[in-house]
């Protein structure tokens, strides 16, 4: 693996149901490539919470997984409307996702801080009126 | 104890199986699903009465062992459909989640 490996997702944000499947795709791609199973469950459900998070609040958005040796990079990018505290948007707890998102078992206030939790690093650059970018990192103990 | 062999006692019954073999390590209760990703473990059977296609992704992402549906709770066809694809276990119980968490940890001691 000596050069980046890159998957590319577009997220359609009018499918909930489906919201997911590019995280199982980058899952099996991962587990093919030998990437040890922790790393594989923890950027999986870090791109399943993003994933969600476009679908509920963005209207979609396109999802991209780059590979070295080192790292794992997720960036998510949208243009929905715009994270208006992102601080708030950190807690546990605190959720703006209508109520029935809530009665499929989402809405938990959850997706950013298990998307910290379970990576490296976690960065996000938003512009209300405009879009949200995340970049999250897990570096893979194999390699290092 | 694998999940094929929980299927097989009094109270649990097999829902869909694809991979009847794994082992159970632990156990976790919950309804949100981004609470169970965020909390449960690799190997753990997850409890719930969340039913929507949603489960299998989270089960699936969250590597859990299988996924028990409490309280007389069952899936429609599509989702069982889709479980086995995925390789996702479901096990049925009509069990409350409290009383299927006592069960469980009867039998896995």
């Amino acid at each position: 693996m000596s050069e980046a490996l890159v998957f590319r997702f577009d997220v359609d944000g009018e499918d909930f149901t489906s919201a997911g499947q590019a995280s199982v795709i980058v899952k099996r791609n991962l587990r093919q490539l030998g990437i040890d199973s922790e790393i594989i469950r923890r950027v999986s459900i870090a791109m399943y919470e993003g994933e969600i998070n476009m679908v509920i609040h963005a209207g979609g958005g396109v999802a991209e997984v780059r590979v070295d040796e080192e790292c794992i990079e997720i960036v998510l990018e949208d243009h929905g409307p715009g994270i208006k505290d992102i601080d708030k948007a950190m807690q546990e707890g605190y959720s703006t996702a209508p109520d029935e998102i809530r009665s499929l078992g989402f809405g938990a206030g959850m997706g950013l801080p298990n998307m910290k939790r379970h990576t490296d690093s976690l960065e996000i650059f938003s512009t209300v009126g405009v879009g949200t970018k995340i970049v999250m990192k897990v570096y893979n103990k194999v390699a290092s | 104890m694998k999940v094929k062999e929980l299927a097989q006692i009094s109270d649990f019954g097999a829902i869909t199986l694809p991979e009847g073999d794994r082992d159970i390590e632990g156990v976790y209760i919950g309804d949100l699903l981004s609470w169970v990703m965020g909390r449960a473990r690799a190997d753990d059977a997850w409890i719930t009465i969340m039913s929507n296609v949603n489960v299998i992704a989270v089960a699936s992402l969250s590597d859990v062992s299988c996924v028990i549906f409490a309280e007389g709770v069952m899936p429609e066809d599509s989702i069982v459909e889709t479980a086995t694809k995925k390789g996702i276990n479901l096990i049925s119980t009509s069990l409350s989640a409290y009383g299927t968490a006592v069960r469980l940890s009867e039998i896995l001691k």
